[in-house]
């Protein structure tokens, strides 16, 4: 922030660092954003709402987002939703009551072409089938890395 | 088969993995920069894309040339580069592939297009599920950078330049140009309406150009082999170049593949994209993303570039065809699209935050059998609203609407006359 010019540019850096931190962007973590930038609570909340992918509200460990938008509604995202779901126990919105998963929507994610697809922890996997749900959850509990992401760095 | 067509932006594309900066110096990469810095005329580089006739490939096709002619010669500085890689258009990920593939061509691209307008700042916008593309952006900004093609006094030319990769916290509205300015800024991105243009007063009051990441890796390629090279790519004679084409939906091998500009709808799909699986009949696909109509079999053969597509009352958008077959139902298509646009809406003026929410609960009584005759005129009326809205946001979600009234009435009135889904709600 030192070496910025305008360092409010890096105040969904910082936001998502402190989601990192206190697991989700909470009143405290909002008091601290505000003090970093010199904004009132309005305007960093203003932000904290406006993106999909700053949680303003308490989430599990492992948060997944299912792409839900044409393509993948074409090829059955509704069957891979369903599955977690009744896997998880939890619908939209919700999160387990031990606190590991959250299952959230997402608009299309930029995979049409290895649809369905999801994000969990804001990894990517696509080509999904139920199987692959299935081993992705398992590696979840364990607490082991989920398996390769269909985006591994190269 | 795209091995058969001159490949330009994916010439260094491979199976698994992105070419290094090694791989990309080797075929000419960095070369059309250090030309553009020995020559130092950055008033001559406009003129050359001018003459090659490109054409932003974000969506509106605007002339890319005028856009960074448009940045004024007495403009305060210091000046900036802002790159959308924001692509959150639905059916959309032909930014993710060229990242993928040949990420120095963007970071040569924005080091071209910095110099010509005199700008000494960079932005990459990128949106949290291509994370991985940020990384790499990242990473191969910084072997750029210790290569001398980044940073200060580049080459010896007194010329500086450098490139920061900016994350989204992820909303569509962020695509918007206006948008992704203020989204830059740490504001609330609602679109703002011009004048005065980016290009004037953009990021903190200072000349921006922004650009889309293909229009950007097409530079170096524009400056190194001339313009007339480009135009001559182009399977038409008002097109230019190549285009990266993203196949979806009912195809057998969906992808993204580079073509001439203007190859024939027909063959993208068959030869390309594998076809549709057996027993399956085209009905009509969306052929540039979530915001263009949906367009027939009429026009199944048609040559896929700006002119041709306008000429037919089409848009080419960001080419993401999305392919629909007799068993898909549109309205069920077009719902999906409205719930991505009801969800996406940022909120601010009242035609978008409330009349798409409007469309949509129309649209699935019509789906879940609840619909009635009168809804019809009723979605008419509303999509034309939409066009009252502040940006292009809801016009865009107009558009799937109104063409699915165009085109197939009569599957919409088969809803309502069957009180159910005549598809099975597929």
């Amino acid at each position: 922030m030192a070496e910025s010019a305008h360092p409010r540019e890096l105040i969904v850096d910082v936001l998502l660092e402190l989601q990192e931190h206190y697991g989700y962007v909470n009143d405290e973590a909002m008091s601290l954003a505000c003090d970093l930038f010199d904004m009132t609570p309005l305007e960093i909340d203003e932000l904290a709402t406006f993106y999909d992918f700053i949680y303003r509200e308490p989430v599990g460990k492992h948060v997944i987002h299912v792409c839900d938008s044409a393509i993948c509604w074409m090829n059955g995202y509704e069957s891979v939703l369903n599955l977690l779901s009744a896997r998880l126990g939890i619908k939209y919105g919700e999160t387990t009551p031990d606190g590991l998963f959250t299952l959230l929507p997402a608009c299309c994610i930029g995979y049409c072409d290895r649809s369905p697809a999801m994000m969990v922890n804001r990894k990517v996997y696509g080509s999904l089938t139920p199987e692959k749900v299935d081993r992705i959850l398992e590696r979840c509990r364990n607490g082991g890395r989920p398996e390769e992401s269909d985006e591994t760095e190269r | 088969m795209s091995d058969m067509v001159d490949q330009v932006l994916f010439r260094n594309r491979k199976p698994d993995r992105i070419a290094t900066l090694e791989e990309y110096r080797a075929g000419g990469g960095y070369e059309a920069f250090a030309r553009v810095l020995r020559e130092n005329d950055p008033r001559e580089v406009p003129k050359i894309i001018d003459a090659s006739g490109l054409r932003g490939r974000g969506g509106a096709g605007f002339p890319c040339a005028r856009k960074w002619m448009a940045v004024p010669e007495d403009g305060p500085f210091p000046r900036y580069v802002a790159v959308n890689s924001d692509e959150m258009e639905p059916g959309t990920f032909k930014d993710r592939v060229l990242i993928h593939a040949d990420p120095h061509s963007i970071l040569e691209g924005m080091a071209i297009a910095a110099f010509a307008i005199s700008a000494e700042k960079g932005y990459i916008f990128v949106r949290p599920s291509y994370e991985n593309a940020a990384r790499i952006l990242e990473r191969e900004a910084e072997r750029a950078r210790d290569a001398g093609f980044l940073g200060k006094n580049i080459l010896g030319s007194g010329f500086s330049f450098d490139i920061i990769v900016h994350r989204s916290g992820g909303r569509y509205i962020c695509g918007e140009a206006s948008a992704l300015l203020k989204a830059l800024m740490g504001k609330r991105p609602n679109p703002v309406k011009a004048p005065p243009f980016p290009t004037d007063k953009g990021l903190w009051e200072r000349p921006t150009l922004v650009n889309n990441v293909e229009t950007l890796a097409n530079i170096p390629h524009i400056i190194r082999n001339g313009p007339d090279w480009f135009k001559g790519l182009a399977r038409t004679p008002t097109g230019s170049g190549t285009k990266l084409y993203c196949v979806s939906g009912r195809v057998n091998r969906p992808g993204c593949f580079e073509l001439p500009m203007g190859t024939p709808l027909s063959e993208i799909i068959e030869q390309h994209a594998g076809g549709l699986p057996e027993g399956r009949r085209f009905k009509a696909c969306l052929p540039g993303g979530a915001s263009t109509r949906f367009m027939t079999a009429e026009h199944y053969d048609i040559e896929m570039d700006f002119d041709s597509l306008a000429s037919v009352g089409h848009r080419l958008g960001t080419a993401a065809i999305m392919v629909f077959d007799d068993r898909t139902c549109l309205v069920g298509v077009t719902l999906n699209l409205i719930e991505f646009f009801a969800r996406e809406s940022c909120g601010w003026c009242t035609p978008c935050r409330e009349g798409i929410p409007y469309v949509r609960d129309l649209l699935w009584r019509i789906e879940h059998g609840e619909g009635r005759e009168e809804h019809i005129p009723q979605l008419r009326e509303l999509s034309r609203h939409l066009w009252n809205a502040y940006c292009a946001f809801a016009p865009g979600a107009a558009s799937p609407v109104e063409s699915l009234l165009t085109f197939f009435e009569d599957e919409v009135r088969e809803h309502i006359s069957q009180k159910k889904c005549p598809f099975g709600g597929r």
